[in-house]
């Protein structure tokens, strides 16, 4: 294809796509090379003169189990989180796609939408005021039901993927939405006229048609979730020690960048061998 | 001729009066005493000097500040335990304490402390002092407990909280297991001690912020704290009572030390004077201030007044164990263990 690209079509191509690879070189590239060679020194160069060049900080990852019980806690809860995001997400999507109409449609999507303008931080709190004992939550059940009820879920895991899940879920209903709007009206009333019951429309029809969209939904979750240390910490109470809040810990409370730097790239690798072992499953989707 | 005289005459005064009024800068925690706004005023009337402040928000960042920015400060504020590290990398002066009137009230175990001298000088001069200890919500614990072991009592499981700190953490720890806190013996005791109080942690406090909003919320009734903030805590009317438990407590001194590469030291001098004067420091206290280091200054205050009617009290500053320099090595080895008892909750 790159063949039959005129030299004008060139230039047309260049000047579309450099402002956002230069953009990506400046404020991508660059600081995260930065981290790159942070990640391998033995002091930062500001604080200590005798700095050097080291290995230590990836060594550390393997000599010290608590950062791998970490990692395995950090993937759990991700793919709780990825799990709840698609149970609620998918069947909400269908529904915005293939039932509702017109304005009823629009208005259920602000809804869908509304978490993503409000900042990140006042979305955490709000779930805290929400949670904690005596809180809305509990005050609006007791309010109901006739006997007291204690949920206590603030700084539990319990807190941390409500939390996460509500942070996260608006991706995969878009993502599932686009995909499964594609999918023909057509196909569906043919399925149907041939006598397929509902439930094999959507195992046989639907799912598989949307899947590219569902799984791109899932990994726009996964990923974020679990390097998360916001709600983990404030959400989490004693719980909330996860992978992301002890990079987090290196960078502001115990100033070891470097080994902040190295956690957080094995965080990458980690993320990068994951995707790579999905990768046969996200090709047969895509086909 | 007479009024070219005159004209001489106010020139040399306004030069003299240049000369004398400087702009000082001091490196300080946002709202720590420094920065408050009529102490500023009465100083610069008395003597002239203006100060401006610049803050930094961890001991490291305000070693940096001082290693990448000479001539930038003239008033430092160092932790103690800070000092002999500033002192040997040749970050700060000796301080000329004949020129500090209000220096004699400072009692010889803090003034001549190995950790504010270095060969006979003074590079840091002691300002304030206080305690980590715990605090207790008065609604729940009439009276006050005197024990430590109230944080593991099963009573007050799920409303317990510390402090998310590896140092501050193990000293406690070594506290409760009977050990002295800059040289703990048995780091077993001390991490099966802590194992055994994750259960009870409701969770881990981060700033006096976080802390006072979780106690009126009423999620804590019993939390590690430090005694200035427990009077400011108090002052705001949360109902808390700090407590000196009979296994001790942490305690930690702040001095206030003029950098080597100040260019106003005479200033620098005139206003850690000035802190550490008993009349500033009876106005501060009314605010919510830390223990002064000045004994006069703790003597002026009113015989009601925490820093008096507990720090003041010989028996309860018997039992205060005070924090010397941690190195990175032991650093590194508690923060390992304090990560490790956070990772398997």
């Amino acid at each position: 294809m790159a063949d039959l690209v005129t030299p004008a079509e060139r230039r047309r191509l260049y000047t579309l796509l450099s402002p956002a690879y230069l953009w990506l070189m400046v404020a991508v590239f660059l600081p995260l090379s930065a981290m790159l060679f942070f990640s391998f020194l033995t002091d930062m160069p500001q604080d200590a003169p005798d700095w050097g060049v080291t290995l230590g900080n990836y060594a550390e990852f393997l000599s010290n189990p608590t950062y791998g019980t970490l990692m395995a806690k950090s993937l759990k809860l991700a793919v709780t989180v990825t799990l709840f995001c698609i149970l609620i997400g998918y069947p909400c999507a269908l529904v915005l796609a293939k039932s509702i109409k017109g304005r009823a449609r629009e208005a259920l999507f602000l809804m869908v939408i509304l978490p993503f303008w409000s900042n990140s931080l006042v979305r955490i709190f709000s779930w805290a005021i929400v949670l904690r004992g005596n809180g809305v939550l509990e005050r609006a059940i007791n309010w109901v039901l006739p006997f007291d009820v204690r949920l206590n879920l603030m700084f539990t895991t319990d807190a941390v993927v409500i939390g996460l899940v509500h942070s996260y879920l608006p991706y995969v209903i878009l993502t599932s939405y686009l995909a499964l709007q594609a999918v023909d009206d057509d196909l569906i009333d043919a399925a149907r006229s041939m006598g397929a019951s509902k439930l094999t429309i959507l195992r046989r029809i639907l799912l598989p048609l949307s899947l590219p969209g569902l799984l791109a939904g899932a990994v726009l979750v996964f990923v974020p979730v679990v390097g998360s240390f916001m709600e983990p910490r404030i959400l989490g109470g004693r719980m909330g020690t996860y992978y992301g809040t002890v990079i987090e810990d290196q960078f502001v409370a115990v100033y070891n960048w470097p080994l902040g730097a190295a956690l957080s790239f094995i965080l990458l690798a980690v993320v990068i061998v994951i995707l790579a072992a999905a990768s046969p499953v996200l090709k047969r989707a895509q086909t | 001729m007479k009024s070219a005289f005159l004209l001489s005459l106010s020139a040399a005064a306004l030069a003299a009066s240049g000369a004398l009024a400087d702009e000082i800068r001091v490196l300080n925690w946002q709202g720590y005493g420094t920065d408050l706004d009529w102490s500023l005023k009465a100083f610069e009337e008395a003597t002239g000097n203006t100060v401006v402040h610049e803050y930094f928000n961890s001991e490291q960042e305000m070693l940096t500040k001082l290693r990448t920015n000479p001539g930038a400060y003239d008033v430092v504020l160092v932790n103690a335990i800070y000092n002999p590290q500033a002192t040997e990398e040749g970050l700060l002066a000796p301080v000329d304490t004949s020129a500090l009137e209000n220096y004699a009230g400072i009692p010889a175990e803090f003034a001549q402390s190995d950790l504010v001298t270095e060969g006979g000088e003074v590079y840091g001069v002691p300002w304030t002092w206080g305690v980590t200890s715990f605090a207790v919500n008065t609604q729940v614990f009439d009276p006050a407990p005197g024990t430590l072991e109230v944080l593991w009592d099963p009573a007050h499981a799920g409303r317990v909280s510390i402090r998310d700190d590896a140092v501050e953490a193990m000293q406690i720890g070594a506290l409760a297991t009977g050990q002295g806190i800059n040289d703990i013996q048995d780091l077993d005791a001390v991490q099966a001690k802590l194992e055994a109080l994750m259960p009870q942690v409701r969770t881990f406090w981060g700033s006096e912020n976080d802390w006072n909003q979780f106690m009126a919320a009423g999620e804590f009734d019993v939390a590690t704290y430090w005694s200035g903030s427990a009077a400011r805590s108090a002052a705001m009317g949360l109902p808390v009572e700090f407590v000196v438990p009979k296994e001790g407590a942490i305690g930690w001194l702040d001095s206030l030390a003029i950098p080597a590469t100040s260019e106003h030291k005479e200033a620098a001098a005139q206003f850690i004077d000035w802190m550490i004067d008993p009349e500033f420091y009876v106005k501060w206290d009314a605010e919510g201030a830390p223990a002064s280091a000045n004994a006069e200054a703790a003597a002026a205050l009113d015989e009601t007044a925490f820093n008096r009617r507990v720090l003041g009290d010989p028996e309860v500053a018997a039992r205060v164990q005070f924090q010397t320099p941690v190195d990175d090595g032991t650093r590194q080895k508690y923060l390992e263990i304090w990560q490790a008892l956070k990772a398997a909750q």
